[in-house]
């Protein structure tokens, strides 16, 4: 069994069986159906992993497949960011 | 990609593909056509809430009957939806807020939704991580059959079982025209090919107004950019979805343990402004921590931006319009979600002919030629 996700628990079949299952062609789809790269590390290892699984399978280019990323890019505590708006 | 169709689908959210799953079901034949990837609007961005408490009595039914259909739909489409009933707690801050919300439990409760007024004490033991005292309320409404599903899985749950019964569904797909000729619609032209049909419906959402305008319909819904955040996961907390009309916060804890959670950003705006802003970042961590003091401690993971289809009223436009076989099935000024399994099915059943389970009339989008809308108050987000 190879994981690819750390974080939230995913193989390399899970990716293969979503891109037969679902017809995924994007990470985007990958993350919706798998939660791939949703947890605490945001898809560091993972998602470079999982984008060459799909361009393996579907024959697309690494870069069709990379996706946008969403900040915060490291977690930062709800204290902290709160804190700067306490009055 | 077939050149001929029943109804051609524009979009691949939640409401388009509920809508391919209940009309082919009736044996029409459905294309679907998505220019991104399926949920990639609105539905794969929202805060997956399902709630029924709203002011207009047309939302609090479509919800309601919206949840009958969600309480049976993972075993309707063969596919896990993740539903989870742990009820919707909307804070009452003041006077203002408790006689706005006895009206609306009247209401509520006259078309039969379990919903309550409950004090501190009940506030406490239902979600016992709240802090009345920094949510600064009074009171709040409960209703107990209100919860959250996963809007991928749904989404996808229609999708497939749309194409079980022959549907067709095109990702990377664009619209580039829709012909119109003597006031009805004849074909959708794509960027892979023209497909003649006598009906189009409008389920792009957002982009609902550049679809109307090839059509040459004007329409009054505009997009809002909204913003959302979620945290790292946690054991159980608590059920309930948490909301406030008055902060515009509203938040809860998903199936695998993160909250999600979204407020209002001090930058909000209008137009297509896809960017993350800092000042949301903060904003929301500041009122989750008022509203919620332990959640200080845990981490955010991830914040994202989607838009709000935002018509005057805050009410959808859904039905016919003044070009024969051109249907809208859109602005759902956040909500759009919640209520996709009861529109899919009343908009099947115009399209098919059928007898509408409930009237649809005062959606229709010629309500707005006229004046006087009523408008939705009950909006967080």
């Amino acid at each position: 069994m190879k994981i690819v996700c750390r974080c939230e628990d995913i193989t390399e079949d899970d990716i293969l069986r979503a891109i037969d299952e679902y017809g995924c062609t994007t990470l985007a789809e990958l993350k919706q159906v798998l939660r791939l790269g949703m947890g605490h590390c945001q898809g560091r290892t993972c998602l470079l992993i999982a984008a060459k699984i799909l361009a393996r399978k579907t024959g697309k280019g690494l870069e069709e497949i990379i996706p946008s990323l969403r900040p915060p890019d490291v977690a930062v505590e709800v204290g902290m960011m709160g804190g700067c708006d306490e009055k | 990609m077939k050149s001929k169709a029943d109804v051609v689908i524009v979009g691949g959210g939640i409401n388009g593909c509920a809508l391919a799953y209940e009309l082919s079901r009736r044996g029409k034949e459905v294309v679907v056509l998505e220019k991104r990837w399926l949920a990639h609007g609105a539905t794969g961005r929202c805060g997956a809430g399902i709630r029924q408490q709203w002011s207009t009595e047309e939302n609090a039914l479509l919800a309601k009957r919206s949840v009958a259909i969600f309480e049976h739909l993972s075993e309707e489409l063969g596919h896990d939806i993740e539903l989870r009933q742990g009820g919707y707690l909307i804070a009452i801050h003041d006077e203002d807020d408790m006689h706005q919300a006895k009206e609306n439990v009247a209401m509520q409760r006259r078309i039969g939704l379990p919903v309550r007024i409950i004090y501190e004490d009940e506030i406490r033991e239902i979600a016992p991580i709240l802090d009345v005292k920094g949510m600064d309320a009074i009171a709040a409404t409960f209703c107990s059959t209100d919860g959250h599903a996963n809007p991928f899985l749904t989404t996808y749950a229609y999708a497939r079982a749309a194409e079980r019964h022959g549907a067709s569904i095109h990702k990377f797909t664009e619209v580039k025209d829709i012909r119109v000729n003597e006031g009805r619609v004849t074909a959708v032209v794509t960027d892979s090919g023209v497909i003649t049909t006598p009906v189009v419906v409008n389920a792009a959402g957002a982009w609902s107004p550049h679809i109307s305008r090839m059509a040459g319909i004007a329409m009054p819904n505009q997009p809002v950019r909204k913003e959302a955040l979620v945290t790292e996961p946690l054991r159980r907390l608590f059920d309930c979805m948490v909301i406030s009309f008055k902060h515009g916060i509203y938040f809860s804890q998903q199936d695998h343990g993160q909250i999600l959670g979204g407020i209002p950003s001090p930058e909000e705006t209008t137009g297509y402004h896809e960017e993350p802003t800092y000042s949301f970042l903060r904003h929301m961590a500041y009122m989750l921590g008022r509203y919620a003091p332990p959640l200080k401690h845990i981490n955010i993971l991830r914040q994202w931006t989607g838009y709000y289809d935002v018509t005057p009223d805050a009410l959808p436009i859904l039905g016919t319009t003044d070009v024969e076989g051109f249907i809208q099935c859109n602005g759902f000024s956040g909500h759009g979600f919640m209520i996709a399994p009861m529109t899919a099915r009343l908009l099947a059943q115009l399209i098919c002919g059928e007898k509408l389970e409930m009237p649809i009339d005062r959606l229709n989008i010629s309500r707005f030629k006229g004046g006087g809308v009523v408008k939705e108050k009950s909006v967080v987000g």
